[in-house]
């Protein structure tokens, strides 16, 4: 580890004194060297791995046998992977819509409000937790304690159902409701960057255009359909692209709430919990892939849309 | 577009100052590990001769990587001392709660510990498929065959060839009580099943829960269900057939496992019997193992089956005691002669077989580091027979070392830890979580035999 980050310091310091002794009109040689300790740092930490793990995704739990495509197979017919499938389905689904929406209601309804800041601090907040501490908070919230004598509630989603007559539930056991439940933390999450990232959008949007909107007599709702979404739709696509690709690789919030215990499994946490606990390198590599094929489309949207809005 | 003619002076000077301060920060922390004090503790009488065999020791160092981390990890330290300071070795002690799954990653990488607590012999045994593994030098081995049974020696053996010693024990076939309660209201501790079936009725009729159990271990859950299912398979079917289970040599859902499990369901499938304080039958697949006992305190269960490091989760103040307000008595056999005993315990895996690393495996195996460490600690028990039981201080660890040195124990290594990974750490878990939460034990029992690695 220590000799690998003096490999890197060695290697940027070699290059930048390189560079500096390249004089003259050779731009291109330059940019060259420059690009070459991040060509060489990808091919090595993401090019070369990668290659790997497709490769073994062919091969069995202990990577010795070649078996071909089964790892796929039972990755699609398989009882319980069907049912990673199925959950990573609805959190890909579910999250970006979501998150984007409440962001942007939220910025269209404190822009220019009193107290903006603050009230942008607030849901901006849970942005700076990490996953791992934002699970633990909401475990509590979802905190199961039975109904029986001597027994107080310590979460508060049961707490309310219990003063409002009912009795107490336990919410993370009951599938399909847990995994939307879990999906409700990556929505407080990251509903804040969604509304950083929109609200800065419908600043920039030229004073002119409001203006002659305004006296075109455009209502509210007829200004956010035909002035601030079209303004800022590039904004929305990257926002909602970005929490595509992070919810697609959710895994503190499954593996610290429920563990993917009660079906509520995701890829990542099955990709992890197969090469790690199981020990079965194939099936784990193949999940890797498979996350891996489904992020590209998303990628590629994103970059198609950047391309068509810089245009 | 930061290629500027003309400054390429300042920027090489910068540049290497960048370096520079890089790599000094670096080095600085990488100088910054701690070095254990190794003065300090009182030199208990401790005949170094044994070591001295393996040269001239002064100055070098051991690294141990392990999954015992606070509070456990300060009596483990504490017990090296006479060790370092007859040798001049440094013991350099690691914890991490990952250890089960970055020690894999470790050996694979080629970065491996000098020693690793390994706490599960099916995964020693992937250890030492990675070929990284070294054998246990001859001094090792012959303390463990004067100290240990031969079924321990086996556990740290791998294709005939000795590996690993044991460390410390734990026995897991134990249902923890109020003793205060017991003898309140008259219950006797049940010798067979038959009167642990018949107390557990006599509880009920007594308008109480008598059990209460969770099993939530984060990626963990449902472990705490394999011991209780271990216990009954060892109990129902015997030590042979146990054997043959975990081999796989009958079927994981044949009728032995699929009695077994359903001995289990008419305790904790069982709402007349659970779970007292928790809620109903699911609310053992939701509350965590750490607080499944505790209700015991507030008398609204009156048994719970875990195992003896369970002693741990009561609060502080508890009095652990045969008269004190919890104490535990062993899961009792079929009748009242066999004895059957569930269990695990460490194994110490070795990476490197410097001199000073073998020492330090013949000392952990010896009889002196037993008793040292029994002093130190309390939760703590080693099967090693040169453990003198009155070493130990706490009452549930001597009552452990009792039923471990009982010459009619059958002892048995808990068996999830023994099966390969894909069933003992993933799907025996998984299926038998949703088995509590009302999945059928035919389904159960099928679903972890498909898993079984073909």
């Amino acid at each position: 580890m220590f000799a690998a980050i003096l490999l890197f310091t060695a290697v940027v310091g070699l290059v930048l004194f390189a560079a500096s002794r390249v004089s003259g009109k050779r731009d291109r040689a330059v940019a060259a060297l420059y690009l070459l300790p991040t060509v060489l740092m990808l091919g090595v930490g993401l090019l070369y791995p990668g290659v790997r793990t497709i490769y073994q995704s062919f091969f069995d739990a202990s990577l010795s046998n070649f078996i071909g495509l089964d790892n796929y197979t039972k990755i699609f017919t398989d009882a319980e992977q069907l049912i990673v499938l199925r959950n990573t389905a609805f959190w890909v689904l579910v999250t970006p819509f979501a998150a984007t929406g409440i962001g942007l209601l939220y910025a269209i309804l404190v822009d220019k409000a009193r107290m903006e800041s603050f009230a942008k601090a607030l849901i901006f907040l849970p942005m700076s937790i990490s996953f791992v501490a934002a699970s633990v908070i909401w475990k509590f919230m979802y905190e199961y304690r039975p109904d029986q004598r001597n027994v107080q509630q310590i979460g508060l989603i049961n707490q309310v159902i219990v003063w409002l007559g009912g009795e107490p539930v336990q919410l993370l056991i009951e599938s399909p409701l847990n995994t939307f439940l879990l999906i409700v933390v990556m929505i407080w999450i990251q509903a804040g960057f969604a509304m950083t990232v929109l609200s800065a959008a419908i600043k920039a949007i030229p004073d002119d255009i409001i203006e002659a909107a305004r006296l075109d007599g455009v209502g509210p709702w007829g200004m956010f359909r035909f002035v601030t979404l079209p303004a800022i739709r590039p904004a929305v696509v990257v926002v909602l692209t970005t929490i595509a690709i992070g919810t697609l690789k959710v895994f503190d919030i499954v593996q610290t709430m429920t563990g993917g215990r009660f079906d509520t499994n995701v890829i990542a946490n099955e990709f992890y919990s197969q090469s790690f606990r199981s020990n079965d390198k194939g099936l784990g590599s193949a999940l890797a892939v498979v996350l891996f094929i489904l992020v590209i489309p998303i990628v590629v949207y994103n970059i198609r849309q950047l391309r068509r809005s810089e245009a | 577009m930061f290629v500027q003619r003309g400054s390429s002076r300042s920027r090489v000077a910068l540049a290497g100052a960048l370096s520079v301060g890089l790599v000094f920060g670096l080095s600085a922390c990488g100088d910054s590990d701690d070095t254990e004090a190794t003065n300090g503790s009182s030199a208990a009488a401790i005949d170094c001769s044994p070591y001295t065999a393996f040269g001239d020791l002064k100055g070098k160092t051991v690294t141990i990587y392990t999954g015992i981390v606070t509070p456990e990890d300060t009596p483990h330290k504490e017990s090296y001392k006479p060790f370092e300071q007859c040798t001049g070795v440094t013991v350099k002690y690691e914890g991490d709660k990952a250890f089960e799954t970055q020690i894999l990653v470790r050996a694979e990488a080629g970065s491996p510990p000098d020693i690793a607590y390994v706490p599960q012999p099916g995964l020693l045994q992937n250890l030492v498929k990675t070929g990284k593994a070294v054998e246990a030098p001859a001094e090792t081995a012959a303390n463990v065959d004067k100290f240990f049974g031969p079924d321990w020696k086996a556990y740290g053996t791998v294709d005939g060839k000795f590996y690993a010693a044991p460390l410390g024990a734990n026995v897991k076939s134990l249902v923890w009580y109020s003793p205060k309660e017991f003898a309140d209201k008259g219950y006797q501790i049940p010798t067979t099943l038959d009167e642990l079936k018949a107390l557990s009725d006599k509880i009920v009729a007594d308008g109480g829960k008598p059990w209460c159990a969770g099993i939530a271990s984060g990626e963990a859950t449902g472990w705490p269900l394999t011991d209780w299912m271990e216990d009954f398979m060892l109990r129902l079917s015997g030590a042979e057939a146990y054997d043959k289970w975990v081999k796989h040599e009958i079927p994981f859902n044949g009728p032995e496992a699929t009695q077994a499990l359903d001995a289990v369901g008419a305790y904790l499938k069982n709402d007349k019997y659970v779970n007292g304080g928790l809620g109903d039958v699911k609310s053992i697949a939701g509350t965590t193992f750490q607080d499944a006992g505790l209700p015991i305190l507030d008398g609204q269960c009156s048994l719970h089956r875990q195992a003896s490091f369970y002693a741990a989760n009561f609060p502080a103040g508890t009095k652990v005691a045969k008269d004190g307000d919890i104490y535990a008595f062993y899961l009792p056999g079929k009748d009242a002669t066999s004895k059957p005993v569930l269990g695990g315990g460490e194994f110490v895996l070795a990476f490197a077989d410097r001199p000073e690393v073998k020492a330090f495996q013949t000392y952990l195996s010896s009889d002196v580091w037993a008793n040292t460490k029994a002093k130190l600690s309390s939760g703590w028990v080693s099967a090693n027979k040169g453990l003198d039981p009155a070493n130990l201080t706490n009452p549930i660890d001597q009552l452990s070392a009792g039923i471990l040195q009982d010459p009619n124990a059958q002892f048995r290594f808990d068996g999830s830890d023994m099966m390969p990974g894909a069933v003992g750490a993933n799907s025996f878990w998984k299926q038998t979580t949703a088995w509590i939460t009302g999945q059928d034990t035919k389904t159960t029992l099928d679903n972890i035999e498909n898993s079984w690695p073909k």
